[in-house]
């Protein structure tokens, strides 16, 4: 095996290392350690202003801008009047696939919401290898990109939006943001700690690594269907 | 233009720098590049003594031998209104590159940078500096014989280091019976480089054996540009192929001044040269005349 | 892998003689060119988007260290843990300890060009683990045991029937047979072993395109899911990451993301961009139970003490390679390590030394197109500069190629001989080629005559007809 971590035991962190790569660093931007401290309260009131950069406008109707970008990256969206019409909306989505009723949803409170009807089998859960239909609730969607936005928790586990082959995203029409940088001001209002994993999902899953060619559904869901619901 | 009033008192002194490719290759460009400033207005004068601009040495690291270089220029031409040459490579070195050679010299490198403010590529000095009156007495040049449709090769330095792109192209729109076409990727290296395409001839090969593709894409009888070392590697390459089709400089054409081509014999026909392979190429390029 | 940069010349001409790889890099120079070129077009910000995140980055490398601090002391209040190493072996080394520590027997990876600088999978296997790449132009190369050719699409200068043929021999054991060799087909192949795979893997290991220092985040953009499954089922995540990949806070990150993917694929944004904070929370249903940080110098404040600083704001798009003729000419393997085109030509030589890659620096025309593309405006052609500068100062480069240099230099700084000598020999030349009009061979041009003809010279020096001509006094 190589040596490198200067002959340190397995299972202690090599001695060197971080005074290693600190040392250059510091050594290569200069620092002075008098002005060091200094320094590092500017860095901190740099991250705490939260400055907000370049953003490209996001004009007009943000829910008929957030269904174009949508469909421009391979998803479908469909607008639904209602909690307690997500039900049959997903309904006739996974009927127009011919996808059955085995559905595992996640129990953030708008998906909680949802009354399945009779015929669905409903797991909650995080995903199973075998699971056909995820039905999760989005965190928020960005009209500037289409995108959706996921976040884990105990009520919303990460491999739902992964694992199966279709993936229903419910979105609370309310949670329909204009930029990604809004996406961040909404987390630090309303969690007090950050979650484990934030995924900005933009359409399902893709490749073009075989002769560049898109090819759509590499490793992630094949379809992407976003349920939008005025709340 | 800043120099119009002025000019009109007292015309703005040009010092051409000939560049080295066009001193000993190709005459033609220079007397072409002579003929243009004069006819916009321009005094002309070619100092004395002018060599190389320093390029092959500054990019293959040998800053001594560029700034030796860069110092004799400065002390040539640093009188003059204008430093003008007939390349955007070589301009684009004394614009854009001489003042870092003196980055620790800051005698030198004032001076450096105010002949760079004051240097200007032929063709962007001929409508940029000179301005729509001079532009306007450049036009009526006659297309050269048996050439109807030419494309532009965009050599990269005038392109990328100064902005050289519309320039050439408004001035060739005012070429009596000469249609400029465009070809794919005409702004993609032609793959000479300087000492690259000799270090790497295989490479260099290969991209000047698809610009010479995409030239005879376009159509066209002739291919211009305004640097003599993109012509002179997609002359060759076009010879080599056996391809027909004329290669001038974008001064020539618009001085008029286009007679023979880059790679043409000097005894003989102009333009009966590159028909040899007769493969590819433009088709059924009328012969030029006979002198 | 060994670099073979210094072979430049001879990995270029198998390239230009594999027609295969003609075709392959035709149809990606197409598509990336295109698309990004759509995708700028629509955003009017895109280069004010482009100045501020140069902004942010050169504001995060100059004080650099304090966001790495700042970095760490957030990855561990979240409960991970963040490794150093200053070079290769020890990146190695602190993961394979990281691996051995879980008990870890198959690790799966998400694409990491970091992972590939510092040889990573050769070293994981030789220490016994099983190692699964599970991008599928990583996972392509992986099983032709190639290097990536591309830093965005590896395995670019692969045809399908070669994957196919390669999906056929490795898939064998599992009791699978040949998979058809429709795109879908060979999708479908890949997502279904190596969703076995996903499943049983102990650690998962994934590169970073950021890390955040406001929240110790580590951030990945793929469009494929892999990642996001490599760094979600397994019981250990491990980032490996260089140490110039971080950015102050989550609105810098919006910045640079809005450039990243229209630079790379055209794309507004890759489908999966996720950001990772720390290992799972306790009353998660899922997420790995430990989270490692292993940051890499590998020569990277070097490049930050000195002139090449800019280099380190890259943040691996390819853009600069898809513009680059040279690179499309020759593809990736002949530059002969990990980083390829214009950003690999200076990262190889100020990584693995310039006297081991000093061909790349100088197998550029300096056209300048990469800087003109480059979403974080990093000069590249005058970095090749410099860099040529170096390897003149040290001598190395073919004796012909300095003693012509020297001897031309030496007549261009003496006109008085510079004139009659150049005065004679275009005399000469211009005689000897006057039916012709150019020459098939000539003495001392090979490198010239070797592709293509030299036009003769018209005959007389420009300076000296002028002169004639009686303008001598202008």
């Amino acid at each position: 095996m190589s040596a490198g971590s200067g002959g340190a035991p397995a299972g202690s962190a090599p001695a060197g290392g971080r005074d290693r790569v600190l040392g250059a660093v510091r050594a290569a931007v200069r620092r002075d350690p008098a002005e060091a401290a200094v320094r590092r309260a500017e860095i901190e009131a740099r991250i705490a202003a939260r400055e907000v950069h370049v953003r490209p406008p996001v004009e007009g109707d943000l829910t008929a801008r957030f269904a174009e970008k949508v469909a421009l990256v391979a998803s479908t969206f469909a607008p639904v009047k209602g909690v307690d019409r997500v039900s049959k909306a997903v309904a006739d989505y996974l009927d127009e696939h011919g996808l059955g009723r085995e559905i595992v949803v996640t129990t953030d409170p708008l998906v909680e919401q949802v009354r399945w009807s009779n015929e669905f089998a409903v797991a909650r859960r995080a995903a199973d290898p075998d699971d056909r239909v995820s039905v999760t609730g989005a965190f928020a969607g960005i009209a500037e990109t289409g995108t959706l936005v996921f976040v884990s928790d105990r009520r919303t586990p990460t491999t739902l939006n992964f694992l199966p082959e279709t993936h229903v995203a419910v979105l609370a029409r309310d949670r329909l943001v204009p930029h990604l940088e809004d996406v961040w001001e909404r987390l630090r209002d309303e969690r007090a700690d950050s979650p484990r994993t934030v995924n900005f999902i933009t359409g399902p899953s893709r490749t073009g690594d075989i002769e560049l060619q898109l090819e759509i559904g590499a490793h992630g869901p094949r379809r992407l269907h976003v349920l939008l619901v005025d709340v | 233009m800043e120099g119009t009033s002025r000019a009109r008192a007292a015309p703005p002194r040009v010092g051409l720098f000939v560049t080295c490719l066009v001193d000993l290759y190709r005459p033609s460009t220079g007397f072409a590049a002579v003929h243009l400033l004069e006819a916009a207005g321009c005094e002309v004068a070619v100092p004395r003594g002018q060599t190389c601009c320093g390029q092959p040495a500054f990019n293959s690291g040998d800053a001594g031998t560029a700034r030796a270089l860069a110092r004799s220029i400065i002390d040539r031409f640093e009188g003059f209104d204008y430093l003008v040459a007939p390349s955007g490579s070589c301009a684009g070195m004394i614009r854009r590159h001489l003042p870092e050679l003196f980055a620790g010299d800051a005698g030198w490198r004032e001076r450096a940078e105010g002949l760079a403010d004051r240097t200007w590529e032929l063709t962007s000095f001929l409508v940029d500096v000179c301005g729509a009156p001079a532009a306007e007495r450049l036009r009526g040049a006659e297309a050269p014989r048996g050439v109807r449709r030419a494309t532009y090769h965009d050599s990269c330095s005038g392109l990328r280091e100064l902005g050289v792109r519309e320039q050439p192209r408004r001035l060739l729109a005012g070429v009596a019976g000469l249609d400029l076409v465009e070809m794919p990727d005409a702004e993609v290296c032609c793959g000479f480089g300087g000492t690259f395409c000799v270090k790497y001839p295989g490479v260099s090969g290969r991209m000047v054996s698809e610009k010479v593709e995409n030239i005879a894409a376009a159509g066209a009888e002739a291919v211009l540009a305004g640097d003599v070392g993109c012509l002179l590697n997609i002359a060759g390459r076009m010879r080599r192929e056996g391809r027909a089709g004329r290669v001038f400089h974008v001064a020539e054409v618009l001085a008029g001044m286009a007679d023979r081509g880059i790679g043409e014999p000097a005894v003989g026909s102009p333009g009966t040269t590159a028909a040899g392979g007769g493969s590819g190429g433009g088709s059924g390029r009328g012969r030029a005349p006979e002198r | 892998m060994i670099p073979e940069s210094h072979r430049f010349p001879d990995r270029a001409g198998l390239a230009l003689a594999d027609e295969g790889l003609r075709l392959a890099l035709d149809r990606a120079r197409q598509g990336f060119i295109g698309n990004r070129r759509k995708a700028v077009d629509a955003l009017p910000e895109f280069p004010a988007l482009r100045e501020a995140a140069r902004r942010i980055k050169d504001h995060t490398l100059s004080n650099l260290d304090l966001y790495l601090e700042r970095f760490e002391s957030q990855v561990t209040a979240s409960g991970g843990q963040v490794h150093w190493a200053a070079d290769a072996p020890a990146a190695r080394a602190r993961i394979i300890d990281i691996c051995r520590e879980a008990g870890a027997r198959t690790v799966t990876k998400g694409k990491s060009m970091v992972g590939e600088e510092v040889a990573l999978n050769e070293a994981l296997e030789e220490a016994g683990l099983e190692v699964v790449e599970t991008d599928l132009g990583e996972y392509i190369i992986q099983l032709a045991d190639e290097t990536p050719s591309h830093i965005v699409a590896p395995a670019i200068h692969k045809t399908r029937e070669e994957i196919r043929d390669l999906f056929a021999k490795h898939h064998a054991p599992l009791g699978l047979g040949p998979p058809g060799l429709g795109n879908a087909e060979l999708v479908a192949r890949a997502r279904e072993v190596l969703r076995r795979d996903f499943l049983r893997a102990d650690v998962g290991i994934t590169g970073a395109n950021f890390l955040i220092a406001e929240s110790g985040s580590t951030v990945i953009v793929t469009n494929e899911g892999n990642g996001d499954l490599s760094n979600t089922l397994p019981r250990v995540h491990i980032v490996i990451a260089g140490i110039e990949k971080v950015l102050p806070g989550y609105e810098d990150l919006c910045t640079v993301l809005r450039l990243l993917a229209r630079s790379a694929t055209g794309q507004e944004m890759s489908v999966y961009t996720t950001v990772s904070t720390g290992p799972r929370r306790s009353a998660d249903l899922d997420g790995p139970e430990e989270f490692h940080v292993v940051l890499v110098d590998n020569g990277r404040s070097g490049m930050l003490g000195g002139e090449f600083r800019e280099m380190l704001r890259c943040i691996r798009c390819g853009a600069c390679l898809n513009h680059c003729p040279v690179y499309h000419a020759v593809g990736g393997h002949a530059y002969g390590w990990v980083y390829t085109g214009p950003m690999g030509s200076v990262l190889t030589p100020l990584i693995v030394g310039l006297d081991r890659a000093h061909h790349l620096p100088n197998a550029c025309t300096l056209n300048g197109r990469c800087e003109q593309v480059c979403p974080m405006s990093i000069p590249l052609p005058s970095m090749l500069r410099k860099l040529r500068a170096r390897g003149f100062e040290r001598g190395l480069g073919t004796r012909t190629s300095r003693l012509g240099l020297a001897m031309w230099g030496f007549l261009a700084r003496r006109p008085a001989l510079y004139r009659p000598v150049a005065g004679a020999a275009m005399g000469v030349m211009g005689w000897l080629g006057r039916r012709r009009g150019a020459f098939r061979r000539v003495p001392l041009a090979g490198g010239w005559t070797a592709v293509r003809d030299l036009p003769a010279p018209e005959g007389e020096t420009f300076q000296r007809a002028w002169r004639r001509r009686g303008s001598g006094g202008r």
